[in-house]
């Protein structure tokens, strides 16, 4: 393994302990080392805005931290969920007496923890909310939209939520938001290479050379196909034709794109996809308003790429151009 | 009536951490064949973490496994953490202040462990997780004990229907969790979950037959 590690079994107390430390102007460690709050949180009367998931998705979830987006980030193991002690002492932290939003994934592991948490965090008397992101489209058939992965996604359920509580706004309002936001939003992951968890040492499992694993998920999960690895061109178009199928927009309408590499594929990759991705959209009748490019939620060493693709509203226009102090742009 | 003694059974922990901590890499490479690869990693850091605690402490099998549930519980995360720490906790909450443990008593215990885990868990049998374990011990359990037969009869038969729900995992799709994502490709791979589980009831009923007076 070429890895820059110290103990495998540390990683994530190593990562964090750097990261606090380079970012000590946004954000600081909770009592609970497994808890990023953002450094002036909690604002009293503002609706808290919460998340957590496991780590080795760097920025996510730690790197959304910060002001006008989350206020606190409940840091879980590699590719595993935080306890239910670290979502509630996320929770906790990020209370300024008008109930706190919890954004998460959707996986077995963050919604039993959610919902352990957010018992614990009744009891003290935090009004909570929670909204579960499941934008993967590769993961379950949009009839069943319940059981699909949040993945990318949850970037701009996290921008749109952490910008509409910054308005002042109500629990409710903050939580239906972001609801919006997600319900609002598609993506695709396509893998080329898998990734190693430093304490286990090997890949998880294997891509063979010339192939991918469209629609991968952002565990080492492998795809749920497996096909000839084709041009950037091809694959963009492919990526580009699942997600719009599914999200089926009308012709006009204003939307978000974000593409991000999920680990070790160098970023003029994905210029190169984006090349074709805004090409095929433009050709549907859809108008880009923004896109972000960049390693925004990755998987460790991953080899790949996703695309997301979120439908705005006015609304969601407004909020989308608020600014946000976080370590990544937004 | 055979029974076991509460008070001077807590090693039973101990050991069921070692062999946990012994298959941190099989149950990691079980799991990474349809999961992510970090069930044995989390598993062993929970155990180990809890045998740290309890060593030298010679504290009775109650309060060693609300120790080790405790530990789970707040620990580590994942899925794993969150069920086997509500089972633990269960097991430790029905047999507290039990001295001598009988098949009822241990029956007991199990189904309470059970009905933890469903209560914040939606897994059926033949969904591919440690219920397809867990389910059918109990079973077995209930089923060799209302033959009348001995507690440490039932504790084999325990043992032995742990482990063929373990093997039957090998011909289920999964239905839950993270490999369920993956449909037919889930077939022909052990369920890490499950095999987990049988590590842990073929440990705690061992010991508990080991004990037997």
């Amino acid at each position: 393994m070429q890895r820059f590690i110290n103990d495998p079994d540390l990683v994530v107390e190593d990562t964090v302990k750097g990261f606090v430390k380079a970012h000590s102007d946004i954000v600081r460690l909770a009592e609970n080392p497994r808890v990023v709050v953002a450094k002036d949180a909690p604002f009293a009367g503002k609706v808290g805005v919460v998340t957590g998931g496991g780590s080795g998705h760097e920025p996510a979830f730690i790197g959304y931290t910060g002001k006008n987006m989350l206020d606190a980030v409940a840091v879980g193991e590699l590719f595993s969920s935080p306890t239910a002690k670290s979502f509630h002492d996320a929770i906790r932290a990020a209370d300024g007496g008008k109930g706190v939003v919890v954004l998460y994934g959707n996986y077995a592991g963050d919604n039993m923890n959610v919902k352990m948490a957010t018992k614990l965090a009744a009891k003290d008397g935090i009004e909570i909310a929670t909204v579960v992101a499941n934008d993967d489209v590769c993961s379950a058939p949009l009839a069943e939209r319940e059981k699909r992965r949040g993945v990318a996604g949850e970037i701009f359920m996290w921008k749109m939520g952490g910008a509409k509580a910054a308005t002042g706004a109500s629990l409710e309002e903050v939580r239906a938001t972001a609801q919006k936001a997600i319900d609002n939003c598609r993506s695709i992951g396509v893998g080329l290479g898998p990734c190693t968890l430093p304490a286990v040492g090997h890949p998880n499992f294997q891509i063979e050379p010339g192939t991918m694993e469209v629609g991968i998920g952002h565990h080492g999960e492998p795809g749920v196909r497996v096909e000839k690895l084709k041009t950037a061109e091809e694959v963009a178009k492919d990526m580009v034709k699942i997600v719009l199928d599914d999200h089926n927009l009308p012709e006009g309408t204003e939307v978000a794109v974000l593409v991000s590499g999920l680990g070790a594929t160098p970023l003029n990759e994905l210029y190169i996809l984006n090349d074709t991705i805004e090409s095929e959209i433009s050709a549907r009748g859809l108008k880009i308003r923004k896109t972000w490019i960049g390693n925004y939620f990755t998987s460790l060493e991953m080899v790949g790429a996703t695309l997301t693709v979120m439908a705005l509203d006015d609304d969601l226009k407004t909020l989308l151009d608020v600014e946000t102090r976080c370590t990544m742009i937004l | 009536m055979q029974t076991f003694d509460n008070a001077s059974s807590g090693a039973i922990v101990l050991s069921m951490a070692e062999r946990i901590v012994e298959n941190r890499a099989y149950l990691s490479e079980i799991d990474g064949k349809i999961g992510d690869g970090d069930h044995g990693v989390n598993m062993a850091k929970g155990f180990g973490m809890a045998a740290e605690r309890l060593k030298g402490k010679d504290v009775a099998l109650a309060e060693s496994l609300d120790t080790l549930g405790t530990v789970l519980m707040t620990e580590i995360g994942g899925s794993m953490g969150p069920l086997y720490g509500v089972m633990f906790t269960e097991f430790a909450e029905t047999i507290q202040g039990t001295e001598k443990i009988d098949a009822a008593a241990y029956s007991k215990m199990l189904h309470a462990g059970l009905a933890g885990i469903q209560a914040i868990g939606f897994a059926k049998v033949g969904d591919k997780t440690l219920i397809d374990t867990f389910v059918p011990a109990i079973e077995a359990f209930d089923k060799t004990t209302a033959e009348g037969k001995s507690f440490g009869e039932a504790l084999e038969a325990l043992v032995v229907a742990a482990e063929t729900g373990r093997d039957s995992t090998i011909n289920l799709v999964a239905k839950i969790g993270r490999a369920s994502r993956l449909g037919e490709r889930s077939l022909g791979v052990l369920d890490a979950g499950a095999t987990s589980c049988a590590i842990i009831l073929k440990e705690l009923s061992d010991g508990a037959r080991a004990r037997l007076a």
